[in-house]
C-alpha cells in the first residue's frame, strides 16, 4: 500500500495557530488540529492511509482524519512517497518587456562614502580612468528613453529612474530627458513614471520645485542621526554629511507632498541600530517609508556584516516588524518597507525563478548608453547585454537566464525560503564570492528567520484584518531600486 | 476544504483550480470537435491553434496568433496543400490528380466535391 509523506514546506506559529507555507507553490495555509496532527505524524515518518488512522484513533474519527488527509493531498503538503521531484527549469519567453529602466546619468559623485558598492573597495568599474564618460549625454539619454519605450513592447506603462553617481550632478540632462520621454511616450500611447536617488546634497529649491512639479518619486540615501551618517557619508575631504543633507531633506519633505520620499538606510557591521535610526528618520524627518540594507562588500572588509551582524539586524527587524504588524492590524500605516515587501510577495504567492528582475524585466543603462543587468553592473563589460542603440543581445540575455535559474542553483534545492530568496541579489554573490551564479551563502540563514518572521506577521493580519492586504491586489510589484 | 485555510492568493488560485477540475471529472467525458483522446477540454471547446471559419488560407488562431497553426489538418487543406510545407497527405496535383479540386470553387460549400484519390 502507497505510504504518505510530507512535501517540502515550512510550518510556522503565529497568534498560537499552526500555519504552513509550501514549497515551492508558496501557498500559505491554516491547519486545524486534525490536519496539524496529520502533518506531525507524517513528519515523523512516512504512514500508510490505514497507519495513519490508527495512530489518530480516538482523538479523531476516521471521517475527519480522512478528510484531513484528502485536503492535505489538495494542496500537496503531503504526498506519496516516491524520490523527490527534480526542480523544473522554466525561462521566460524573451522578449520579457522591459518595465523599469535604471539610467545612471553620471558615475561622479560629490560624496565619497567609503563603503559604496560603486566607488568602495569592492567596486566593479574604473570610474575615474575607465573607458566610461563621466557624465551621460542628452544624445545617450535620449536613445536610452526610446530604447525603452521599444522594449516595453506592449505594456501600457514603462518606469525610469534615474541614478548615479550622485544623480543631481547630471540634472540638465534629467530635466531634458522627461519631457522627451513624456512626449515619446505618449505618441505611443503609454505612460511614463519616474524617480530618482540621491544623496540629497544637492537639493536646491530649484531642484526640489522641478521634482515636485513633475511628480518625480525621490529615494534618499541616508543613515540617519550624525554620529550614523557622518561615519560613512562622508564629503571627499573627510568631513561628514548630516549637516549640509539634513535642512535640506526637510525642505524636501515639506514640500514633496503629491509622491511619497523613502529613505534607503545602509547598514553595516558597526551600524546596526535599526531602531534609533527609524525613529530618527520617521519622527525626526518625516519620511513616510524607510527601507533597510545591510552593505554589499566582501566579508574582508571592517564594515562587512558578519554572523553575529546578521543577528542584531534580525532582532531589530523582528521588532520593528512587529510594531508594524500591529499597525497593520489597526489599520495605521508603518513605514518600515523591508517588511511591506516580503508580504507582498508573500501574499501573491510568488514563487521566483530568479531573485529579481535584473537583465529581465529591469535593466540598467551606463554613461555611455550600454545595457547592464541592473545599475550596480551598468558600465562592466562582463555584464553588459547590449547597449540602448543597438538593443539587447538576445543570445547573451538567454544564456544569462538560463545560467541564473534558481534550478542550477543547487545549494537552494532543499532550501524552503527559495521561493522567496531565490539565491539573492547578483550583485552581492559577484562582490563576495566572485561569481553571479553562485547563491548568497552568507546571509541564508538571516534570510531563512527573516521570511519566517513576516510569514508569521503576514498570517495574524489576514486572519486579524484581511482588508489590509487589498492594497496588495491591485498594486502591481514595484521595482525597488538601491 | 474544511481542514485548511486558504491564507494568500496563490493558495486560493490552487483551491479553485482543483474544484474546476473536480467539476470537470464529475461531469464525464466530454467530447470536443477534432479530439484525439487525452483529458477533455474544459469551456470553450475551441481546439488551440485552429481557425473557426472555413476559410482555408490565411487564418488566425482564436488569441489573433498564427504561431500554432496547422494542427487540424483536416481544415487547412488548401492552405496545406497549396502554400505550405506541412506533410500533408493531399495529392500530387502536378503529375497525377490535375483536376482534383476542379469541382471545388468555393470551399465553404463545395468541400464535400473534393474526392478521394486512390493511386
Amino acid at each position: 500500500m502507497t505510504r504518505l509523506g510530507v512535501r517540502e514546506h515550512h510550518r510556522f506559529e503565529a497568534a498560537g495557530k499552526p500555519y504552513l507555507y509550501l514549497v515551492p507553490s508558496a501557498a500559505v495555509v491554516g491547519l486545524d488540529p486534525a490536519a496539524d496532527m496529520v502533518m506531525q505524524v507524517l513528519g515523523s515518518g512516512a504512514k500508510t492511509r490505514t497507519d495513519l488512522l490508527a495512530l489518530a484513533g480516538g482523538i479523531y474519527t476516521d471521517q475527519e482524519m480522512d478528510e484531513a488527509v484528502s485536503d492535505l493531498l489538495t494542496m500537496r503538503a503531503i504526498g506519496p512517497l516516491e524520490a523527490p521531484q527534480p526542480m523544473p527549469k522554466i525561462l521566460p519567453l524573451t522578449p520579457v518587456p522591459l518595465g523599469t529602466m535604471v539610467l545612471n546619468v553620471t558615475n561622479q559623485c560629490n560624496l565619497a562614502c567609503t563603503y559604496c558598492y560603486e566607488y568602495g573597495e569592492d567596486k566593479i568599474v574604473d570610474t575615474e580612468n575607465g573607458a566610461q564618460p563621466k557624465f551621460m549625454s542628452i544624445e545617450t539619454a535620449k536613445a536610452s528613453v526610446d530604447f525603452m519605450l521599444k522594449e516595453a513592447g506592449e505594456a501600457k506603462s514603462a518606469h525610469l529612474t534615474f541614478f548615479g553617481g550622485e544623480t543631481l550632478l547630471n540634472f540638465n540632462v534629467l530635466k531634458e530627458t522627461i519631457p522627451y520621454a513624456r512626449q515619446r511616450a505618449a505618441e505611443m500611447g503609454k505612460d511614463v513614471d519616474f524617480s530618482l536617488t540621491t544623496n540629497a546634497t544637492l537639493l536646491k529649491p530649484d531642484v526640489i520645485k522641478y521634482l515636485v512639479e513633475n511628480q518625480v518619486g525621490v529615494t534618499i540615501s541616508f543613515d540617519g542621526p550624525p554620529e550614523v551618517q557622518n561615519k560613512f557619508r562622508v564629503f571627499h575631504n573627510g568631513t561628514g554629511s548630516y549637516d549640509i543633507v539634513a535642512p535640506k531633506i526637510k525642505e524636501l519633505l515639506q514640500k514633496h507632498r503629491n509622491r511619497p520620499v523613502g529613505a534607503r538606510v545602509t547598514l553595516t557591521g558597526g551600524n546596526l541600530d535599526v531602531r534609533t535610526i527609524y525613529t530618527h528618520l520617521t519622527e525626526e524627518f518625516g519620511f513616510r517609508e524607510v527601507g533597510f540594507a545591510p552593505v554589499t562588500t566582501s566579508s574582508k572588509r571592517e564594515y562587512a556584516l558578519d554572523e553575529q551582524g546578521y543577528d542584531t539586524m534580525l532582532t531589530q527587524f523582528t521588532a520593528l516588524a512587529e510594531e508594524f504588524k500591529e499597525a497593520a492590524i489597526e489599520g495605521r500605516h508603518h513605514g518600515f518597507s523591508n517588511v511591506k515587501e516580503t508580504i507582498q510577495e508573500i501574499h501573491q504567492g510568488m514563487s521566483k525563478a530568479y531573485p529579481c528582475g535584473a537583465g529581465i524585466g529591469l535593466m540598467g543603462v551606463s554613461t555611455s548608453g550600454d545595457v547592464a543587468l541592473c545599475h550596480r553592473f551598468a558600465g562592466s563589460d562582463e555584464h553588459k547585454l547590449g547597449t540602448v542603440r543597438d538593443g539587447i543581445d538576445r543570445s547573451v540575455q538567454a544564456a544569462f537566464l538560463d545560467s541564473h535559474h534558481l534550478a542550477n542553483k543547487t545549494d537552494c534545492s532543499t532550501c524552503w525560503a527559495r521561493p522567496v530568496c531565490s539565491g539573492g541579489c547578483y550583485h552581492e554573490a559577484h562582490t563576495r564570492y566572485g561569481d553571479t551564479t553562485k547563491a548568497n551563502l552568507h546571509y541564508c540563514d538571516w534570510i531563512r528567520s527573516w521570511t519566517d518572521v513576516c510569514l508569521r506577521v503576514y498570517a495574524e493580519i489576514a486572519e486579524k484584518n484581511p482588508a489590509w492586504l487589498a492594497q496588495f491586489d491591485r498594486e502591481p510589484m514595484a521595482e525597488k531600486v538601491s | 476544504m474544511r481542514h485548511l485555510k486558504t491564507l494568500n492568493q496563490k493558495a486560493a488560485r490552487i483551491e479553485q483550480y482543483v474544484k474546476e477540475q473536480e467539476a470537470i471529472a464529475a461531469e464525464g467525458e466530454d467530447v470536443v470537435a477534432l479530439q484525439r483522446g487525452g483529458v477533455p477540454q474544459s469551456a470553450p471547446n475551441i481546439p488551440l491553434g485552429c481557425a473557426v471559419i472555413f476559410s482555408p488560407g490565411w487564418e488566425v488562431d482564436r488569441t489573433g496568433g498564427t504561431a500554432g497553426l496547422c494542427q487540424p489538418v483536416e481544415r487547412d487543406l488548401f492552405d496545406c496543400h497549396i502554400g505550405c510545407y506541412w506533410p500533408a497527405q493531399v495529392p500530387d496535383q502536378l503529375n497525377h490528380a490535375p483536376d482534383w479540386t476542379n469541382k471545388c470553387a468555393a470551399a465553404q460549400k463545395d468541400w464535400r466535391k473534393i474526392d478521394l484519390i486512390f493511386p
